[in-house]
């Protein structure tokens, strides 16, 4: 193991070593917590730039990645079967290096500022709450205690408090990424990926005792975070029995043993189920590969288990960005890229098989299906939670389609540019929110609740707060595609570029969804802001801390620049400039099968261009040139009438799987496994047993009573005289048991050595 | 190996309960006048328990280290630490022979966790505490007996004298409501289980000892020496003129289920919850966290290792009753309004994972299924001293009652996570070395056995995802939300030094075994290597 192949290993270690040290050193300190923390993401950010230049700078890394390993769980009969944990730099993973630490250290020191200052309102139970939080930090005594409509009482509560802690847990996060980005192998891989599942968990809920005054049935962090893992769980566990699968059938859970040995790809080629005609055509790969390709449903957020990461917005922002951006939706996408050789088992380049046909499927329906809902959303990180989803569907197409490299690519552009936008969405909230305390001492008066997150309420901040709109602009074009300037606009062209020449199906799908993304962009944008402000609160809007601002410019930066590793390299001009497509070349090394180089045609890219510039041209005709009045309804509200009630209602998914799933297994396990099979029947059955006992014993004593009485009384008499003598025995008094119990056990203790070595 | 390791980790806790019997009675003495004689007395007692299981518990350390040692360096014999052979009684070919090997050394140590961190959460116990520690000891002296015995008879000798004090530290020091019912149940169930199984231990005694096997005793080496003769698959007439029959195949289940109602299994499950929910928390700790372990280890030990053509029979169809625990113990476990009861039925469901890791007949499978007696043990144990610390302060265990108990006893917050991460089978904690290990065994099962155990695999994934439901929720109900002072009596107030002490240790070992698998995981392996090459597994 040389030193590079030692930095590998120690990529995830110094964001581990900041959780254990905050949590067990420093937590009492909120300064120095901060430190440790970004002191830590930078120092692995460091580890990940030299080992990513290295990287980029060797021949041939796909054929020679740089790999150490050793074992972890011995398994099976033989060395070969049991599991090696290694770690494992191939371009793919060298691709995470550049893009994760980035992100993460930019949401690190986001967090500092973010985390700073702020509110919430909390309930307070048993009237008199106080005393309760009698000398636990960050309580505030400052406010008074009000009742809401629900009949609460509620007080606020310093969103400070636990600011170690949220800097401990973030730690944690980002390495349980890192260590699913290094990881040679699929087990490895799954432990970063449930470290990250827990962490959401802790996060999204992290404002635990968080509650809404006057909405009483909105969801609470508290269940947001529920609602994350347990989704994200379902999935979790299907995934797990691929992998399961996998590892009896091949014997090994290593990448490389797999997707680099042909002989084992192609044994994965044999039918799944030989017996079932219906299934025959479905390989063992292809199989495999749709479970782990479930995992990725939840964890990405994909349609239909999508329904945990709008609700997963109750955390703050920053951890939105992390997870919505850097790390945990981008590891699904991840894995599916990194499984690309099983979940296209039986692909040659042409004939879709039946995996890849769903993968597409629901990769590109999602694109669509939630970019409508984006259209109609009030809050301003729902709409960008519904875009995160959406955009991950157009990478899980491009996976559908063999175009890997082109998903690759847009999971880099789009992790950076929307870690720019949900922090944009962040210094927007906080604006507002220093806004509405500001507009308070000046003597205006605010509802309870009042949304600070709600783009009605907002308006006019274009003048407060400048850096943030710029950069949140320059989020927002290149999530819209906006041509040649921009990130996003390269990797969504290649992706739309490879629809176009091999699925025009998921082409027309992803098209009009690229459409709706610029147009509910550029009324995000608008609506934020354009125009004159709509509330006091955006009215006196500040944000000046440098921590938050600081991240904002140095992501724009790669928003702008990040795309240009990946022009076609036919593309005029900018095509030969930029080095010939380096992103493809370089990515498309880290399968056996080098992907064919997709020839440039112009069709796709004009169609693309006129599609983003005209949804941008649309948004910007209704939200900007005209901006909404205070007080004014949405103009799209007209427009689409009852379609716009289901598409803010999400289309009542949520209310479905209540309906449809919730409450009948409840209902299930209840009623049905609990009070009827185990309480009704199995119980029965005993309670019954015994009462027949009991029964028999009551006619037997009659019996003895009635029939065998008088000429056996004698008997009797003596008999009891016998138990009269006998009952002292039986007197509960423990100690008396014990006596007895002991002295049995040393007569036989006593017998024992009598007949071992007296006798 | 001259020194008696074996015995002595046994006998200790009899000593403790000796001692414990001689020492002067403090109820004896007038509360007002010698009050603090009493309170020295009671000290005493505790003292003297927690030193005894400290002992036991230092000595099953070694002993899991140096049977891992022996592995590693090649050593092939069957058992270590062997002390006996000697006879017992000869006429009836009853002998004392103790020994362990990479199965039971894990739970001899799982039996010193749970029984010292057991007495380090009753220190509290006022009531008669000479009386509950003595029983406590002949309680964990059976438990001891059970995993290190070598003898049938003498398995079930110490099976039986686990039992008894059970039943009266149950309806004794239990909660009052359930007490004696819960007793009862628990003390029926477990002995018919035991009766039928003792039963067919000794018709296969006597069919090898008809069969002309040489000084035939109840020794497990005699027993073998028998099975590999063959004498358990020779085919006997059935009465009334019925047919023929295989011993093996026709004793297997009554021997395999009768040991498996202390393994909770399917539809012999019910003595369990209630019998956790009525015991005072050490026993519940014992209970579930290494009775029910007797069960699935006899089971394999008597049954699977002693009849392998009868588990070949009979586990195929047997794996449906513990995809049933898995999966039904675990919504039950979700819909309960008693802390406890969740405790209690999740016990059943993840037993089940253990029966099933027998029934995939491979090595794969019952490594894992090894793993998970420990896992499952320390980890109930962890759970049950968390409602108890709980309880002991609330006095409710109703759900919808607590809330916010994160604010007063953090530290019990955090080992119930812990606890609950394991549970779920969290990668790093060693709930997952347990569990992974099983569904791939089972996959395996799928293609050498029979198809429908991957399908078997599928369904009980519903047993993992509901145990994350009920264990969010029970954090999210219990351990955070808002805490209400107005709502309880006493001050509720955080857990004493012991508490956590004892907290501290089960949680160390769920993290080390699930860090460091290869601390545990190669030992089990070897252990149950020879189990599997007898059923075609390995």
């Amino acid at each position: 193991m040389d030193t590079l192949e030692l930095l590998v290993w120690l990529i995830p270690l110094p964001p581990l070593l900041a959780f254990l040290i905050i949590l067990l050193v420093t937590r009492g300190n909120k300064l120095l917590s901060d430190i440790v923390a970004v002191a830590a993401i930078l120092g692995t950010w460091g580890l990940s730039l030299t080992v990513f230049f290295n990287a980029i700078s060797t021949e041939h890394l796909g054929e020679h990645p740089l790999r150490a390993a050793f074992t972890w769980l011995p398994l099976g009969e033989s060395v070969e079967t049991s599991f090696q944990i290694g770690a494992m730099v191939d371009p793919l993973t060298a691709v995470m290096l550049f893009f994760v630490p980035l992100t993460a250290s930019m949401i690190f020191i986001y967090s500092t500022g973010y985390m700073a200052t702020g509110h919430y309102w909390t309930e307070i139970k048993g009237g008199h709450g106080h005393d309760d939080h009698a000398g636990e930090e960050g309580d505030d005594h400052g406010h008074e205690m009000v009742v809401d409509s629900a009949g609460r009482n509620l007080v606020r509560f310093d969103a400070t408090a636990w600011k170690a802690r949220f800097m401990a847990l973030i730690a944690l996060f980002a390495s349980g990424m890192l260590l699913l980005s290094v990881a040679d192998n699929l087990l490895l891989l799954f432990i970063g990926w449930e470290i990250m599942g827990f962490c959401s968990y802790a996060l999204i809920g992290f404002w635990h005792n968080r509650v809404y005054p006057n909405q009483p049935k909105r969801i609470t962090p508290m269940f947001a975070g529920i609602k994350a893992f347990m989704t994200t769980r379902v999935a979790d566990v299907i995934m797990l029995l691929g992998i399961a699968w996998l590892y009896s059938y091949t014997g090994t859970l290593s990448f490389r043993e797999i997707m680099y040995n042909e002989a084992m790809l192609h044994a994965l080629e044999s039918s799944a189920f030989p017996n079932i005609v219906a299934l025959s055509t479905l390989t063992v790969g292809g199989v495999i590969g749709l479970l782990l390709f479930a995992g990725a449903v939840g964890k990405s957020a994909q349609f239909p288990l999508h329904t945990w990461l709008p609700d997963a917005m109750e955390g703050p922002t920053p951890v939105s960005a992390m997870i919505h951006a850097a790390t945990m939706v981008s590891a699904g996408v991840y894995m599916i890229i990194r499984m690309y050789p099983i979940i296209s088992t039986g692909f040659h380049g042409h004939g879709f098989t039946p995996t890849m046909q769903i993968v597409a499927g629901i990769g590109a329906f999602t694109a669509l299906f939630s970019a409508t809902i984006a259209v109609a959303q009030r809050d301003i990180k729902k709409v960008l939670a519904y875009s995160t989803i959406s955009q991950l569907g157009y990478m899980v197409a491009a996976v559908g389609i063999g175009a890997y490299v082109a998903a690759a690519f847009h999971l880099m552009t789009h992790a950076i540019f929307k870690a720019l936008l949900f922090m944009g969405s962040g210094s927007v909230i906080h604006a507002v929110e220093h806004g509405e305390e500001h507009a308070h001492h000046h003597g205006h008066h605010f509802p309870i609740d009042f949304d600070a997150q709600d783009m009605f309420n907002m308006g006019g901040l274009w003048k407060r707060i400048p850096v943030t709109a710029w950069t949140f602009l320059i989020g927002g074009l290149a999530l819209s595609g906006f041509p040649l300037v921009t990130a996003g606009f390269w990797s969504k062209d290649e992706i739309l570029a490879d629809a176009f020449a091999h699925a025009p199906a998921v082409f027309v799908v992803l098209a009009i969804a690229a459409f709706l993304t610029a147009f509910y962009t550029m009324r995000q944008i608008g609506l934020t802001f354009a125009g004159e402000p709509r509330t006091h609160a955006a009215e006196e809007a500040t944000q000046t801390d440098w921590r938050m601002n600081l991240p904002l410019i140095i992501l724009a930066f790669f928003a702008i620049t990040a795309g240009f590793v990946g022009v076609h390299q036919d593309f005029p001009v900018l095509g030969r400039l930029l080095g010939e497509n380096p992103f493809h070349h370089f990515v498309g090394g880290a399968l056996l099968e080098h992907p064919e180089t997709l020839a440039f045609s112009f069709t796709p890219l004009i169609l693309s261009i006129v599609i983003a510039l005209s949804g941008l041209l649309v948004g910007w005709l209704i939200y900007v040139r005209k901006p909404l009045a205070a007080g004014q309804e949405d103009p799209l509200k007209k427009l689409l009438g009852p379609i716009h009630t289901l598409l803010e209602n999400k289309y009542y998914m949520d209310e479905l799987y209540d309906w449809a799933v919730i409450r009948p297994s409840m209902w299930f396990a209840e009623k049905f496994v609990y009070l009827f099979i185990d309480r009704g029947i199995i119980d029965g059955i005993l309670h019954f047993i015994a009462r027949s006992v009991e029964w028999m014993a009551f006619r037997n004593k009659d019996f003895d009573t009635h029939v065998i009485n008088g000429g056996a009384d004698q008997v009797v008499e003596g008999i009891g005289g016998l138990s009269d003598s006998f009952k002292y025995v039986q007197s509960g008094r423990v100690q008396q048991y014990l006596a007895v119990a002991v002295a049995g056990l040393l007569m036989l203790v006593g017998v024992f050595v009598w007949t071992l070595f007296l006798r | 190996m001259d020194f008696p390791f074996l015995t002595v980790i046994t006998f200790i806790p009899v000593l403790a309960a000796v001692v414990l019997f001689l020492m002067p009675d403090e109820t004896k003495l007038d509360p007002r006048a010698d009050m603090a004689r009493i309170t020295t007395l009671k000290t005493g007692y505790r003292s003297v328990a927690a030193a005894a299981t400290f002992i036991s518990l230092l000595l099953g350390l070694w002993i899991f280290f140096a049977v891992n040692q022996f592995y590693n360096s090649g050593e092939t014999s069957l058992f270590f630490f062997e002390d006996g052979r000697w006879n017992w009684v000869p006429q009836l070919g009853i002998g004392y022979h103790m020994g362990v090997d990479g199965i039971s050394a894990p739970m001899v140590l799982l039996t010193g966790l749970a029984s010292f961190t057991g007495v380090l959460i009753s220190w509290g116990i006022d009531d008669r505490p000479r009386e509950f520690f003595a029983f406590f000891m002949l309680l964990v002296a059976g438990v001891y007996g059970v995993f290190v015995a070598l003898d049938v008879f003498l398995l079930f000798f110490f099976y039986e004298l686990a039992i008894f004090p059970m039943y009266v530290l149950i309806a004794t020091w239990g909660w009052k409501v359930t007490r004696e019912y819960g007793a009862m149940k628990l003390t029926l169930y477990i002995l018919v289980g035991s009766v039928v199984a003792l039963v067919g231990v000794i018709a296969m005694y006597f069919v090898a000892k008809d069969a002309g096997i040489a000084d035939m005793t109840f020794d497990m080496v005699d027993f073998m020496r028998a099975r590999d003769a063959g004498v358990y698959d020779r085919t006997f007439d059935l009465p009334l003129g019925l047919g023929l029959a295989t011993f093996a195949k026709t004793w297997f289940p009554f021997i395999f289920i009768g040991f498996g109602i202390l393994a909770g299994i399917f539809p012999f499950h019910n003595w369990s919850p209630d019998g956790h929910v009525a015991a005072p928390t050490a026993v519940s700790m014992i209970h579930a966290g290494v009775l029910m372990k007797l069960g699935a280890y006899s089971a394999l030990r008597v049954a699977v290792m002693l009849l392998p053509e009868g588990a070949k029979t009979h586990l195929p169809w047997m794996v449906f009753l513990t995809l049933i625990n898995v999966v039904y113990g675990s919504m039950i476990a979700m819909v309960q309004r008693d802390f406890k009861y969740v405790i209690g039925f999740s016990s059943v469901s993840h037993m089940g994972l253990v029966s099933m890791g027998w029934a995939t007949m491979n090595l794969t499978g019952m490594t894992g299924a090894g793993i998970q007696m420990f896992s499952h043990g320390v980890m109930t144990a962890l759970f049950f001293a968390s409602v108890g610390m709980v309880y002991d302060r609330a006095h409710t265990r109703d759900i919808p009652s607590l809330g916010g108990f994160w604010h007063r006893m953090p530290v019990v917050a955090l080992a119930f996570i812990v606890g609950g991460l394991v549970s779920m089978g969290m990668p790093g904690f060693s709930g997952f070395v347990a569990e992974f290990p099983i569904f791939v065994g089972m996959w395996q099962a799928g293609q050498t056995i029979a198809p429908y155990y991957a399908v078997i695999a599928i369904i009980s994934a519903i047993g993992i995802v509901v145990t994350a439901a009920y264990v969010l929720r029970i954090v999210q109900r219990i351990f955070f939300g808002e805490f209400d002072p107005s709502k309880w009596h006493d001050e509720i107030t955080d857990v004493t030094v012991l508490d956590k002490l004892a907290l501290g240790i089960l949680v160390t070992w769920l993290i080390l075994v699930g860090v460091f698998p290869s601390i545990m995981q190669p030992m089990v392996s070897a252990g149950l290597e020879p189990i599997a090459r007898l059923l075609g597994g390995a």
